[in-house]
């Protein structure tokens, strides 16, 4: 295993032919960090729209996270790659494709982390807030977000690993990532699919353990300073 | 985009895909479902033994499933694991749909990690004297998981079991990338063969919806009245 990986760590980290100059694992690593930063505006816009006066916005929101979780990534994904080119006219990239499909189902899962975030502050925060006069949007972003984002951050990091797991997909759509790359690895070595497919493994495992080890951490460090607060 | 006409991928070909498509993804759920059931069952009861490699061993093993995508697990069973079995062992996979068994055995071991995480979390919910109280009442180790801490534990868990076996349900749809020739495989054959991408698209979108609203639905009831019970 580790001379696969010895042999062909160019092809994992860094993945170069056909769809140079890069791929592997800091593709993986690039298609994660844009989606969750696009991911991010949206969530916060769907998690406070959740709380909207308007029974009609909060009955769209919830339909839309209903019925994200209810699809298959991978059908979302097919359909963002088969569909909407046609719909649009023009042809899309595959990493355009796949962060749209990210973009779009992770919207869901971290909106409900953030609203949890939103839901947890204590009720008199909020109206501290209007007995000191403070206008409605005033009190979303300097009272109700910043503290909800701060006690979420270990949710958050979670939602990233997930994001990177998703990622795995864009070998469906031939984007030249990790997974993508294995596959490569695979192909030119023929012989040794177990060996090349724990590399594989072994490399998301580092990755995705060490993020979920620094939320646990995280986590319990928030916990303990709002207990503290208290 | 041509115009819209469901009739050109319900032909009597194309039916009889999309039907066989629909069968296979049940089937695969309802596989992947008992199997994930056993092995989450038994990684709780051998967690549970207090015997420190052993709690060890699970939890290295739980770990891994979760921090690596299932697509990975499915190409390690589906590629990787024909290597290490002798010749009489592939002949007799291949022989029997092997795209079907290895997805079905990734995906159960994957869903089973999950499933006796949140089986442990409903155990641990539950005060240690039921456990203690009944082995003085004279259960056994085992008698005592069977008649008071797991049915407990499985009523405890119940809305996070729902919620695993949606995801399950969902994640039936990632076999296949490895050939199995379920909903997604056949939505994705008939879309070749006809170009109407969005009319196969909406048909297995129906049929995944179908399957996955009432689950979310039952979830949400289920920890509704779980909340209120507490109270």
């Amino acid at each position: 295993m580790w001379q696969v990986f010895s042999e062909n760590w160019e092809f994992f980290l860094l993945g170069t032919y056909p769809r140079g100059p890069i791929g592997g694992l800091a593709m993986t690593l690039i298609i994660a960090v844009v989606s969750l930063a696009i991911t991010f505006p949206f969530a916060i816009g769907v998690a406070l729209l959740r709380g909207s006066k308007s029974v009609w916005v909060r009955r769209a929101c919830e339909a839309y996270t209903t019925l994200i979780r209810g699809c298959p990534l991978l059908m979302l994904l097919l359909w963002i790659y088969f569909f909407l080119p046609q719909l649009l006219g023009f042809p899309l990239s595959p990493f355009t494709t796949l962060v749209i499909a990210i973009v779009f189902f992770q919207t869901a899962y971290l909106s409900e982390v953030i609203r949890g975030g939103i839901e947890a502050l204590h009720k008199g925060q909020t109206e501290a807030a209007l007995a000191l006069g403070l206008k409605r949007w005033m009190i979303i972003w300097k009272i109700i977000l910043p503290q909800a984002l701060y006690n979420v951050i270990p949710g958050i990091l979670n939602q990233f690993t997930s994001v990177i797991k998703e990622t795995s997909l864009a070998y469906v759509i031939a984007l030249g990532e990790v997974t993508y790359s294995a596959s490569q690895v695979n192909g030119i070595l023929m012989t040794r699919p177990m060996e090349v497919y724990m590399v594989l493994a072994a490399l998301y495992f580092v990755l995705c353990f060490s993020l979920t080890q620094i939320a646990g951490l995280l986590d319990r460090r928030i916990a303990r300073n709002r207990s503290a607060v208290r | 985009m041509p115009a819209l006409d469901f009739s050109a991928i319900f032909t009597e070909h194309y039916r009889w895909l999309l039907i066989t498509g629909l069968a296979m993804t049940l089937l695969l759920f309802v596989l992947c479902w008992v199997g994930a059931m056993a092995v989450g069952i038994l990684l709780t009861i051998v967690r549970m033994v207090p015997f420190r490699p052993l709690e060890l061993l699970v939890w290295a093993y739980v770990e891994y499933q979760r921090n690596v995508p299932l697509l990975v697990h499915l190409f390690v069973w589906y590629f990787g694991i024909p290597q290490l079995l002798p010749y009489s062992a592939n002949d007799f996979i291949n022989s029997h749909n092997s795209e079907l068994i290895f997805a079905v055995i990734a995906i159960a071991l994957y869903q089973a990690a999950y499933i006796s995480e949140d089986l442990r979390s409903g155990i641990r919910t539950l005060p240690k004297v039921q456990f203690e109280a009944a082995r003085a009442m004279g259960f056994t180790f085992l008698g005592s998981l069977r008649w008071i801490i797991l049915p407990q534990a499985m009523r405890n868990s119940l809305p996070p079991l729902v919620n695993q076996t949606l995801l399950l349900f969902k994640a039936t749809s990632l076999a296949a990338v490895i050939g199995v020739a379920e909903l997604t495989y056949q939505a994705r054959l008939i879309e070749n063969e006809t170009y109407r991408i969005f009319e196969s698209f909406s048909v297995i979108t129906v049929a995944y919806l179908a399957g996955t609203m009432p689950l979310i639905w039952l979830g949400s009831r289920l920890s509704r009245n779980n909340a209120s019970r507490t109270r």
